[in-house]
């Protein structure tokens, strides 16, 4: 018979080596499910995650890994400050959605107007809409208690409608011979978030992505807020003993990353999607929540998680080219990963004792 | 009886048919709730079971047995999350989180060759003269069964928590685990019991969507209403006959809301769809202003993890 028995603290060791076994143990159930989809296990998973790296025309691929890691690590972080105190904000894809409209909007109305100033602008509205979606459900919880986990999920939801709304209606492109979407902003220099290197996919975001790690490293580990928000997320009672003011904890929390995942938005609308249409967000949002966890809300953890996301975006695409691997069977795959990390998280928490344990 | 261009009697019939798939999922997570679970896996558990029930009813014809496949589906992927948060015991918010992202993929990945599909139709149930009587006849007695079937299940529910031992056992591990623990009840294979009957119920509410409401597979269709019906159950303060309540409510709401669309208002179509969104946010800010002075309606183990030390 096997028994859990608690460890006094969580094991060092287990929480390093979790997210890598999740990831080994994702590859062989992903791989079963490969070929029960009919393709070559080996064959299916070299493709996903080999070749984008060192694969024949992988130096195009290595640029799209940045383009697809930063908008995760940027959300991650912002979401990883939540749950770390226990604040469930599960609707970024929603704040990403405000960020690039809200952004799109301004560069819209600028249109054509050449400024230094506007993609600063872009950058503190993107930031902005963001920030305010994630204030809905913020400030419903400090005054009335709502969950924020609800409130912050039914807004992606409103926000997608929204999206949808302005791609058809106030933001279509006049000159867009009636298709739905806006300007393409790839065309408006002032607006445009160019790659800084050719070919490495680098741009603005990728940038913001790597201050943001550097940023929340600083504020979680190093700061005394960081510290008032790993007691609250652990042990509420003791973070209230201790003077820490809950409604600001949520307030920051949901604040920082609906702030977060705002920007993400306004890089990409402005960057590699270009234009506002009914189809721009791509699950970047919910995504970003496996990448936190992977990372073990941690921010360097966070950097590598994205980095593997990213490849299991890129391998996918590649996949479906080269194998006819259907792209749902990555969101499948995405959604393992998450399991089997949580699964195997018994082990940074608990010994496994085999036989009966005397108590 | 026509106000504003919207037929109130045709309204009000469509009501029903339009809770249904809401109603099943909310009573069933009422059930996993009131063992004292937090499973915010039930829009990916209503997906996988409109899939499941979808693929299952078009390749054997039938679609008794394409509900009752949907309702295993979900069923099915409810005891993952139990074996995940009653063995392993995982955070319960993100394991709900991954079946609900899981389930959206798995889905998406099984009905690749399903859309355009038509399923076999699920017949209406004959009242005879019961369906002539003007008004009424229209509004109650001209549905399918599993429209009946939801609100015996909502009966059942609420009879069982209320008179019998096992809803008492039921309601005590999701009030104090340790408490019940303690007197010898199996916390841990209640729950797993409960989880898997609210999972099944998700499943029937899916394969409801995709086998009568809509009827056809596209991916993505539950589009939030297993938050919809999460929210149902905190609206309903954990009560079996406010989750009817709320669940017709929202079904109300989105059977309007497509009048609208349909007669032709002036509203753009996209933001008449926000709607039941919106007003699940207003409900749910009402009722938690409401409760912050009043008692605590939800049951106080809710959420957490029970590891029994000895």
């Amino acid at each position: 018979m096997i028994t859990l028995v608690r460890r006094p603290t969580p094991s060092q060791f287990w929480s390093y080596a979790t997210p890598l076994l999740a990831v080994i143990a994702t590859m062989i159930a992903g791989g079963i499910l490969f070929a029960i989809l009919g393709k070559h296990p080996v064959e299916a998973i070299r493709v996903i995650f080999w070749d984008p790296l060192f694969g024949g025309n992988a130096s195009y691929f290595r640029g799209q890994l940045l383009v697809k890691a930063g908008p995760l690590i940027l959300i991650a972080c912002g979401l990883a400050v939540g749950f770390r105190a226990g604040i469930w904000n599960i609707g970024a894809e929603g704040q990403y959605i405000m960020g690039a409209l809200f952004s799109a909007w301004l560069a819209l109305k600028m249109y054509p107007a050449e400024s230094h100033w506007l993609f600063p602008a872009m950058i503190v509205l993107g930031a902005l809409g963001g920030f305010l979606w994630a204030m809905i459900p913020a400030v419903l919880k400090v005054l009335f208690g709502t969950s924020e986990i609800l409130v912050s999920l039914m807004l992606v939801y409103v926000a997608e409608n929204l999206l949808a709304y302005m791609a058809f209606g106030p933001l279509k492109n006049p000159e867009g011979f009636g298709f739905p979407g806006s300007r393409n902003l790839q065309d408006y220099p002032s607006a445009f978030n160019h790659e800084l290197i050719e070919g490495t996919g680098m741009h603005w975001g990728v940038v913001a992505a790597l201050i943001a790690v550097i940023f929340s490293y600083g504020l979680m580990h190093r700061h005394i807020t960081g510290f008032r928000i790993r007691v609250a997320g652990e042990a509420p009672r003791a973070a209230r003993f201790a003077g820490v003011i809950p409604a600001r904890l949520v307030m920051l929390g949901l604040g920082m990353g609906g702030a977060f995942a705002g920007l993400a938005g306004m890089f990409e609308v402005s960057g590699p999607s270009g234009q506002i249409t009914d189809s721009f967000n791509v699950g970047y949002g919910f995504t970003a929540i496996i990448v936190a966890f992977l990372g073990r809300l941690h921010p360097i953890g966070i950097l590598l998680a994205g980095l593997l996301m990213a490849l299991t975006y890129i391998g996918g695409d590649m996949a479906q080219l080269m194998l006819g691997l259907p792209s749902a069977a990555i969101q499948v795959f995405q959604g393992m990963l998450l399991f089997f990390l949580l699964a195997f998280d018994v082990l940074t928490n608990f010994r496994i004792r085999f036989g009966r344990v005397a108590a | 009886m026509i106000v504003g261009g919207i037929d109130i009697i045709t309204l009000t019939a469509t009501l029903m048919g339009a809770s249904t798939p809401v109603l099943l999922a909310a009573t069933g997570e009422l059930v996993a709730e009131k063992s004292g679970v937090l499973n915010l896996g039930v829009e990916g558990m209503m997906i996988m079971g409109a899939v499941a029930g979808f693929a299952a009813a078009v390749a054997t014809g039938s679609p008794v047995l394409g509900f009752l496949m949907g309702a295993i589906a979900g069923a099915l992927l409810a005891t993952l999350f139990a074996f995940l948060t009653q063995k392993l015991l995982s955070n319960q918010v993100a394991t709900g989180l991954a079946l609900t992202l899981f389930g959206l993929g798995l889905s998406a990945l099984i009905g690749k060759g399903y859309e355009g599909v038509r399923p076999p139709p699920t017949a209406k149930i004959d009242f005879g003269p019961l369906s002539d009587i003007p008004v009424l006849g229209r509004i109650l007695f001209s549905h399918d069964w599993i429209v009946y079937l939801s609100l015996i299940l909502v009966a059942v529910v609420w009879y069982v928590l209320r008179s019998t031992r096992a809803g008492l056992i039921l309601r005590a591990v999701g009030e104090s685990h340790d408490a019940a623990h303690a007197l010898g009840y199996r916390v841990v294979a209640v729950r797993f019991a409960a989880l898997a009957f609210g999972g099944a119920l998700a499943g029937l509410g899916g394969a409801y969507l995709s086998l009568v409401r809509v009827p056809q597979w596209t991916e993505g269709m539950t589009a939030g209403a297993g938050w919809i019906a999460l929210a149902i159950v905190v609206f309903a303060s954990w009560r079996p006959w406010r989750v009817l309540l709320g669940a017709y409510l929202f079904g109300g709401i989105t059977a309007l809301q497509l009048q609208l669309q349909a007669a032709g208002y002036a509203i753009p179509v996209h933001i008449l769809s926000m709607a039941p969104y919106v007003i699940t946010i207003v409900v749910l800010v009402i009722l938690s202003a409401i409760h912050r002075h009043g008692v605590q309606a939800a049951p106080a183990s809710l959420g957490k993890s029970f590891h029994a030390s000895s």
